[in-house]
């Protein structure tokens, strides 16, 4: 009864959210004030009976109902609870119903936090999202419908992929897809203002909270998720070039684009169109992302089984929401001129910069991503490309960033001097070029080329603070207070530089990462990274759902024993699949990493041993950026939201 | 200019959609794993037979009277048993099917034939499995389709299926027959 409770409520969202869309679009334009309240409420209905269906299939995987062909598939009585409950997002149809959830919670919060917006824009941009949420919700309801029941019911469920069944990917997907999906918001937004034909400071005002919102959960999400992939599947690396970490990585390199030129919009006025296209190409993205992961048409470790036919329904509301968008764009946006003008040495050149090579970036990781499907199109070949074309491309680009992300803070808006720019920041190039020296000493380049970038990034973000708050130039006392004083997006944008760098450092490090494949019977000894790693026991141990070969190991330095490591191989009988579970120590700055690869026909361990330099800090960084994003959030200024705007603008002519 | 984004939207989107439609006709596989031996005849080889049966070599299907499948299987592949009730048919269709078993254990092998079938005209033996890295086997069951020419114009792998079967292994029958 539940489940079909579930799909009476998804049939009602799918209704609700299509007239959200088309009461909010054609209402403001009949100037009907009923028009303007309806669409909140009607986004808050829509919100609820999304929530409603996801509680009803929640219900099902809690009390593993086997009728409902989807918890049949992929849970089991015997999966724990946890995992009976992140099960229902861990496969394709219920994935497809959380990201409606995530679209329609974002679409009540504008509903419920867009009071200061003018009332025909926020129903614009409720209009905008009731559309996209309709469109995927008809998806759900029709080819990837999660409630479809199975008559008679398995005794007991398939049981869900044991590399799922895990706290980290318990709470990867709904981060991640808050990430992608927030970026509607920014979508909606620059939707609206290219129908009213206006963005200027206070656009620049109302999208950046959301822009940024969304981005905290995209870097976190994806710090998640490859802290995930470094953790469960025992391989000893964190980022692989898989496409589908590609489509989680574009949205976020244009969406740090579209928050940094945000900025100008706001302060400036300038870089207007680029800002809309920025939103709009941020939301495509995440939208694309989607789509290649779903119709399976690009070859990745990702694997959703997804027909073609869905993937052809999917392409379809692509096209209308990407196509129609940029149809917009290219119509309207030649009405937005710019009216800052600027300095080639000025914040805004420096952001401009950023923009430009964020995007060469995302120009490079999308062409690598989408190559071998279109060669094949076109040529008809057959390839795949790795990490070497990546490593080789991204790098290069992302070192002008690394530099100019110490520079730019530092700049004054309209005009700067570079000199004086330069002179303040002789500490963070003294210590970088020290960690550089000594390191090219110890014949590491690229990892001097790495640390040095990171400790430039980091120290330039404290002396952007210090500068600010006028350290040792005047009493400690008087800094304190200048420090408290100081607007908290200006901390928030320090936080987020220093959490970049802190992750640079972790990748620059993981460089000099050392690993090693031994085969040792219990009492025999393998050396790696200046330690004594000694198998001592194998025994059996018991799991909840599966049985598991714990292989003791310790770790030995000159001064004795100092760490017991047990990874395992666990067998789930139920897929008849064993994973290797990785036994992980950390000291904050190096992680010793063990893995339990195999039992070899002759006896003993086949053991995986890797010593890993910096590596917790590529996800400590990822969660300082995400940090210094909220922390800019609770900035007074983004909480009262924008001013009354302001009388027409002259428009100045350089 | 500011079309551009447009028209590379528009493009993109096409491309897509070819190759969604080409992936519902069973033309484009992204996780195809394309094969050295396509257009080409087999390296040398010469292998012994297996549970009584005659061996082949490169030389022997170099110019079948007919078009023909060599399938690659071995008795602890669960797939493969799956795929005997579809090589049976083929074979008692006509077919010609020679197999060669990849890394195989004599006694097992019999036991398999025993409770599968024997679909096959001549049973090889690839110990070691050499042959199978010559030939690019990426796993078993792989099955290759040998025309008149000796020339290998079709590999796949994983077990046959019924779709496999109508959409590809009967149009190339047609074609080269």
């Amino acid at each position: 009864m539940i489940p079909e409770l579930g799909h009476f409520a998804l049939a009602c969202a799918v209704a609700l959210a299509f007239a959200q869309g088309v009461v909010g679009i054609f209402g403001p334009g009949l100037r009907d004030p009923r028009a303007m309240t309806a669409t909140p409420l009607l986004a808050c209905s829509h919100f609820a009976a999304i929530g409603a269906a996801f509680l009803a299939l929640v219900w099902a995987g809690v009390v593993s109902d086997f009728t409902v062909e989807n918890i049949a598939d992929f849970s089991s009585a015997a999966v724990p609870l946890l995992y009976r409950i992140s099960g229902v997002w861990g496969n394709h149809d219920g994935s497809i119903l959380l990201w409606c959830l995530i679209l329609s919670l974002c679409g009540l919060a504008v509903a419920l936090f867009g009071g200061e917006l003018p009332a025909s824009l926020r129903a614009r941009v409720l209009g905008v999202m009731g559309l996209i949420s309709g469109g995927f919700l008809l998806f759900t309801l029709t080819v990837s419908d999660p409630f479809v029941r199975l008559w008679p019911p398995p005794l007991d469920g398939a049981g869900m992929n044991p590399i799922l069944q895990d706290p980290g990917l318990a709470f990867h997907p709904p981060v991640l897809y808050t990430g992608y999906v927030g970026f509607s918001v920014a979508f909606a937004f620059a939707i609206a203002a290219l129908i009213e034909g206006k963005v200027d400071a206070a656009f620049g005002r109302w999208v950046r909270p959301w822009a940024l919102v969304s981005w905290c959960f995209l870097t976190s999400g994806i710090a998640l998720g490859s802290w995930w992939s470094y953790y469960t599947l025992g391989w000893g690396g964190y980022w692989f070039w898989d496409p589908v970490e590609n489509a989680s990585l574009l949205p976020w390199l244009t969406g740090t684009a579209l928050l940094h030129c945000a900025i100008v919009v706001e302060k400036r006025e300038a870089l207007k169109a680029w800002t809309v296209l920025l939103a709009i190409a941020t939301f495509s993205l995440s939208l694309t992302g989607t789509f290649l992961v779903r119709s399976g048409i690009l070859n990745s470790v990702h694997s959703f089984a997804a027909a073609p036919d869905q993937g052809l329904f999917i392409l379809a509301l692509l096209g209308l929401t990407i196509g129609g968008s940029l149809l917009l764009f290219a119509i309207r946006a030649p009405v937005l001129a710019a009216a800052g003008i600027y300095a080639p040495i000025s914040r805004e050149s420096a952001l401009v910069l950023n923009n430009v090579f964020l995007c060469a970036i995302a120009a490079v990781v999308f062409t690598g991503t989408l190559y071998p499907p279109f060669a094949n199109l076109l040529f008809g070949i057959q390839l795949s490309v790795g990490a070497p074309f990546f490593n080789q491309t991204v790098l290069p680009l992302a070192a002008p960033i690394i530099i100019a992300m110490g520079v730019g803070p530092l700049l004054a808006w309209k005009r700067a001097d570079f000199y004086p720019v330069v002179q303040r920041l002789y500490l963070a190039g003294g210590v970088a070029g020290v960690v550089f020296l000594v390191m090219v000493a110890d014949r590491h380049i690229v990892a001097a080329l790495g640390l040095a970038g990171g400790v430039w990034v980091l120290m330039s973000a404290c002396t952007d603070l210090a500068q600010r708050v006028q350290l040792f130039r005047i009493p400690l006392a008087h800094s304190a207070a200048r420090f408290v004083a100081l607007p908290r997006a200006a901390i928030g944008a320090a936080l987020g530089h220093f959490g970049f760098g802190i992750t640079v450092l972790g990748i620059a490090g993981m460089t000099l990462a050392v690993q090693s494949v031994v085969v040792l019977q219990p009492g025999q000894s393998a050396r790696l990274g200046g330690y004594v790693w000694t198998l001592t026991d194998m025994h059996d141990a018991p799991g909840p759902n599966y049985t598991q070969r714990v292989a003791d190991i310790t770790v030995a330095n000159s001064s004795g024993v100092f760490l017991h490591l047990s990874p395992s191989r666990r067998f789930f009988a139920a897929q008849g699949t064993t994973t290797n579970d990785a036994a992980i120590h950390t000291n904050g700055f190096q992680d010793l990493y063990s893995v339990f690869a195999d039992e070899p026909a002759g006896g003993g361990a086949e053991l995986r041993l890797n010593v890993q330099p910096m590596a917790p800090e590529i996800w400590l960084g990822g969660l300082i950026m995400a940090l210094g994003g909220f922390f800019s959030l609770s900035d007074r200024r983004l909480r009262v939201g924008a001013p009354a705007r302001r009388k027409e603008t002259v428009a100045v002519t350089p | 200019m500011f079309g551009v984004p447009l028209a590379l939207a528009v493009g993109g989107g096409e491309g897509f959609y070819i190759l969604l439609r080409r992936m519902q006709a069973q033309t484009y596989d992204p996780h195809a794993l394309p094969s050295p031996l396509i257009g080409k005849r087999p390296p040398a080889f010469n292998l012994p037979g297996a549970a009584g049966m005659q061996g082949f070599a490169n030389t022997d299907i170099a110019a079948p009277p007919k078009p023909m499948l060599v399938n690659w299987f071995a008795s602890w592949c669960v797939p493969c048993t799956q795929e005997s009730v579809m090589l049976d048919r083929l074979a008692g269709g006509g077919l010609a099917i020679w197999g060669v078993a990849y890394e195989d254990d004599a006694q097992n092998l019999q036991k398999f034939l025993a409770a599968n079938g024997n679909p096959y005209q001549r049973l090889a033996a690839d110990v070691d499995g050499t042959t199978a890295i010559n030939w690019g086997v990426y796993g078993v069951p792989e099955t290759y389709f040998i025309d008149k020419a000796g020339i290998v114009r079709w590999r796949y792998a994983g077990a046959l299926t019924d779709d496999v079967v109508a959409s590809t292994l009967t149009p190339l029958l047609e074609k080269y027959s």
